[in-house]
């Protein structure tokens, strides 16, 4: 174990790590300011704002010598005996000049920046600043450029730390932004014809400090102090990225990656991104209906739980496909109501939608092909219930005896699942329930109607690509008239209380053995299952 | 002064002596075939450590010192990079040496690759020097022709190939990792230190950098020894455990108000007078120094009470100035204004920069819009402050900057305002008689500055 000290705290620092000075100052919660370094990214140490001083201990003697120097805490490595000192005169002193440098040609653009509220410029400008302004004024306002179609660049806000240059050679290799020009001419800059356009170039956004790069999708939408963020998990492919889903007043402004060093580290990609509008579509299904002699009639919530009792009652034989974008405890929960009314009642995992190839990029992220969040989960728990997972085809291909009387659809996706070819195979069913977002093949069939919820608005648990689960908080409420899977099971199976995902988690954790990792809590990164891979027939 | 005989540039009077054949005929790369027959690297290696040779490029840095840092065993390559983008203000002696005898400054350099086991030398040229161009091209070809380049070099079993690489008129490819990021086809942003290019230079191998004379020293010092090079200059101060001494011959450029400008090779420790009254013939004129610079443009200004200084690796630091630097005198007679001289100097930095790091990207930056706004008469006093306060801030001394470009914007600062305040308060003065209290910032669009 190595100790270095801190502003005299001591910290230990374990065999492996190589913690940088920024980082073993977090450990003894001291935040150093920083804006080019980035824990993805590679030192370069150009910024300048991270100097502190530094100096080592002996450890016979324990004579400390500091070096005169300033030296920058991410390019120092922390090891046994190396002392840094965060609050110096000096260090101020460094801290309010390099500052100073930074505003002297920034535009004075605050009250039309997107950036303000989160940026490290103002931040650091009131913890380490000068008082007034030396520097002589020339007032203006920042050049736009454009440089691709998610991201849009405010050249003069730009500090020069290189972090989204860095970004597009070793995270995506696609190189597109560059510096341009000489001192303090310098700007960023796309090849005319090469614009930014790697899918994950929304991260750029992030990783600037300031208001440089903005997103062109939430471009002066909303003040980031209105914004309320709650933990969550994306939904549009099996990498399972966790992310923030950041709203105001019920409506999502923008989604933000989480860091989560086992799955998607600091990125997400645009398609996840950018994929949460489908939550506020005009569109969305919001009457509950059934179908009667004359084409459908609208029925009250309140009545729901009656009319699928009756339903129930008039059915022998049921089949339920669970969709794969359902969380882990919605999945359990309507495999229970199903399976306590009709023990025999098929369970089939709902259409799993791939979209091309897995891509993975120079850094090692992975954009899955499979384009829902929980085809592990939703499987292992129809093996739980029915000892083996079977397929939307295999319910609708020819079978004797037809298709049971009663069919439960799921779905959640932005996209109908089904298409109509297959939809037609459920013309026959005598009760067809369909739950979904938007209008469908099925949606058209169905004989009694849910709306149900967009990711957002379920809280709940997905199993990834590796077996990871993860749990995700709802962000905002459904839209009148629409009622989260969750909630509807928990009160079909008239369970007290108001449905919980922690509670439903915990008996799938003590009724499935590869959940069991999952009880009590779930950390933040998520826990890893031992969950089998089941081999898919094609 | 004892009668000096001429090393460096003891043969460039000869005509064609920027050729092979004339080179050879006084006796030209009988150093090197000796070495190859002769000597193991490591033993050239420890001549030079022994002659205490200090680089020539700006730095000082014990030359021998330098080669010992290459990794030992190390696979390969290993590189050499020719640092001959010799772009600091004032400086003309690579270019002397490279048009004239570029053979010397060859066989410096195979015997530099020879000690340090580089395969691959690159001779990072500055762009602005054509004739060097086509001389030191006109040179290799020579020496591939005559079996001292290439394969098997005269049959020693040591291979080496010289290319020249030109720069693209950027004072920051002077700077070592500067060079090596642009040799490498990238932004010259120097590197940050650590790892040093003898571990991570050149693509990531060990990699030797030296100056142009530098190399030509190493040739005198392998053919005549480290005893007799150290017969030349200044020995260590017996008081300074860390003083390397000043020992060999030196270029020294003198250019500016004198009656002869040129490069002059004398030992290491004439003062600045011994330069401008004995080689310069003197200030032009009949006019009087008012002010001179002692080695480029970074390391400052000499008053010209300060004309006494020996100009060896410690004297210039001792009346507050960088040091020696690349020892290029610049003679400024009493007619010259600081503030024109600030303002050219300041104006070259801000220009320069590579604007890689914070301190000096806008520290240049600003210290030219002040400049430029006392310039034009729209001067405050507190502006001598501020700059005073730039330029004690930025650079690698303080630690606050990535390479040694802000040190040398800063020291003219420094020795210009601190070493003639009263020629600046009195400028400010007389232009701006009502603003001179003023401490608030100024818009620059009235202070009439403009690019």
């Amino acid at each position: 174990m190595a100790t270095v000290t801190i502003d005299g705290t001591e910290i230990e620092i374990g065999e492996g790590e190589r913690l940088n000075g920024i980082q073993a100052a977090r450990r003894a919660g001291v935040e150093i300011p920083h804006y080019c370094w980035h824990p993805g990214l590679s030192v370069v140490a150009s910024c300048r704002m991270c100097l502190v001083e530094t100096g080592t201990r002996n450890a016979e003697t324990g004579e400390i010598s500091m070096l005169p120097k300033l030296v920058p805490a991410c390019q120092t490595p922390a090891r046994d005996g190396t002392i840094f000192a965060t609050q110096s005169e000096k260090v101020k002193h460094a801290r309010a000049c390099v500052e100073e440098d930074l505003l002297i040609n920034h535009p004075i653009d605050c009250p039309i920046c997107d950036k303000a509220g989160e940026c490290h410029l103002q931040d650091y400008y009131f913890q380490y600043g000068q008082r007034s302004r030396r520097a002589d004024l020339r007032p203006f306002t920042s050049r736009r450029r454009p440089v691709g179609e998610t991201v849009t660049l405010f050249v003069d806000r730009c500090v020069m730390c290189s972090r989204c240059v860095r970004f597009t050679r070793e995270i995506t290799g696609s190189s597109e932004l560059m510096i341009v020009a000489r001192g303090n001419q310098e700007e960023i800059d796309v090849l005319p014809g090469f614009p930014l356009a790697n899918k994950l170039s929304g991260n750029v956004v992030d990783l600037c400090p300031v208001g440089a790069l903005g997103d062109r999708d939430f471009l002066y939408h909303q003040r980031v102090w209105f914004l309320k963020r709650h933990e969550g998990v994306c939904t549009g492919c099996s990498t399972g990225c966790s992310i923030f889903v950041e709203e105001n007043q019920n409506h999502i402004y923008r989604l933000k990656p989480r860091e989560n060093p086992h799955v998607n580290q600091w990125w997400m990609c645009d398609d996840g991104r950018y994929g949460f509008h489908h939550v506020h579509r005009e569109d969305r299904l919001t009457a509950a209906e059934r179908r009667g002699d004359d084409g459908y009639e609208a029925i009250e919530w309140h009545d729901v739980p009656d009319e699928v009792e009756r339903v129930f009652g008039a059915s022998r034989t049921a089949a339920c496909v669970v969709s794969p974008h359902l969380t882990v405890e919605e999945a359990y929960l309507l495999c229970k109501l199903i399976r306590r009314r009709f023990p025999q009642a098929g369970l089939f995992l709902g259409p799993v939608p791939v979209v091309g190839e897995d891509e993975t990029f120079p850094s090692g992220f992975t954009i899955h092909a499979e384009k829902c969040p929980n085809r592990r989960g939703v499987e292992e728990v129809i093996r739980h219930f029915a000892g083996d997972v079977a397929t939307l085809d295999d319910l609708v291909d020819s079978r004797d005896g037809g298709l049971p009387d009663l069919v439960w659809l799921t779905g959640g996706d932005q996209q109908p699942s089904i298409d109509e070819a297959t939809a037609a195979r459920f013309d026959g069913v005598a009760h067809l329930v369909v739950q979904d977002l938007f209008d469908s093949p099925c949606w058209h069939r169905a004989t009694l109607r849910l709306p149900g919820a967009a990711f957002a608005e379920r809280e709940g648990s997905y199993v990834n690509f590796a077996g990871r689960l993860q749990s995700a908080r709802w962000a905002v409420r459904p839209p009148q008239g629409a009622w989260v899977e969750g909630d509807l099971y928990w009160r079909l199976l008239e369970l007290p209380g108001m449905y919980r995902a922690r509670t439903v988690l915990d008996e799938v954790a003590q009724q499935i053995p590869c959940f069991a990792p999952a009880a009590g809590t779930v950390a933040a990164e998520g826990v890893e299952l031992d969950v089998s891979e089941t081999v898919r027939s094609e | 002064m004892a009668e000096f005989e001429p090393v460096l540039l003891a043969h460039i009077e000869r005509s064609g002596s920027h050729t092979l054949d004339v080179y050879q005929s006084a006796g030209g790369y009988a150093t090197l075939r000796r070495v190859l027959a002769e000597m193991q690297p490591h033993g050239v290696v420890e001549v030079v450590k022994s002659s205490s040779l200090r680089g020539r490029g700006g730095a000082g840095f014990p030359t021998g010192l330098k080669w010992t840092f290459l990794p030992k065993d190390h696979p390969g390559p290993i590189y050499m990079c020719i640092n001959a983008d010799e772009s600091e203000p004032g400086t003309f002696n690579n270019r002397v040496l490279m048009e004239e005898d570029p053979h010397q400054m060859i066989e410096g350099a195979i015997l530099a690759c020879y000690a340090t086991r580089a395969t691959t030398a690159y001779l990072y040229l500055r762009y602005e020097y054509p004739l060097c161009l086509e001389r030191l091209q006109a040179a290799l070809d020579e020496c591939y022709a005559a079996g001292l380049l290439g394969e098997n070099i005269l049959g020693s079993g040591y291979s080496l190939n010289i290319y020249i690489h030109r720069g693209a008129a950027a004072y920051i490819c002077g700077e070592e990792t500067g060079l090596i990021e642009s040799l490498e086809g990238k932004r010259a942003w120097p590197r940050i230190k650590p790892p040093f290019p003898a571990v991570e230079g050149v693509f990531h191998k060990p990699t030797v950098i030296n100056n142009v004379e530098t190399l030509c020293c190493v040739k005198h010092i392998v053919e005549r020894g480290a005893d007799w090079f150290k017969s030349i200059g200044v020995p260590p101060d017996p008081n300074n455990p860390r003083d390397a001494g000043s020992y060999g011959p030196k270029l020294y450029c003198l250019s500016g108000h004198v009656n002869r400008p040129g490069c002059y090779e004398a030992p290491l420790g004439i003062t600045c007078r011994e330069l401008i009254e004995e080689f310069g013939g003197g200030v032009w004129k009949g006019r009087q120094a008012k002010a001179a610079i002692p080695g480029g443009i970074s390391m400052g200004l000499l008053t010209a009470d300060e004309l006494d200084t020996p100009l060896d690796f410690s004297g210039p630091g001792k009346v507050g100035c960088l040091g020696l630097g690349t020892a290029a005198v610049v003679v400024m007679d009493e007619t010259v204004s600081m503030v024109d001289f600030l303002y050219n100097s300041t104006r070259f930095f801000k220009h320069e920069s590579c604007g890689q790091c914070t301190p000096c990207r806008e520290g240049t930056g600003w210290a030219l819009d002040m400049l430029r706004r006392i310039k034009a008469g729209r001067g405050r006093l507190v502006d001598l402050d501020l700059l005073l306060e730039i330029g004690d801030s930025i650079g690698i001394i303080p630690g606050t900057t990535i390479c040694g470009l802000a040190d040398g914007a800063a020291w003219p600062i420094k020795n210009a305002i601190r070493k003639f305040r009263g020629e600046f308060e009195d400028y400010i003065k007389h232009t701006n008689p009502q603003g001179y209290m003023v401490t608030d910032p100024v818009p620059l669009e009235l202070a009439g500055a403009h690019e």
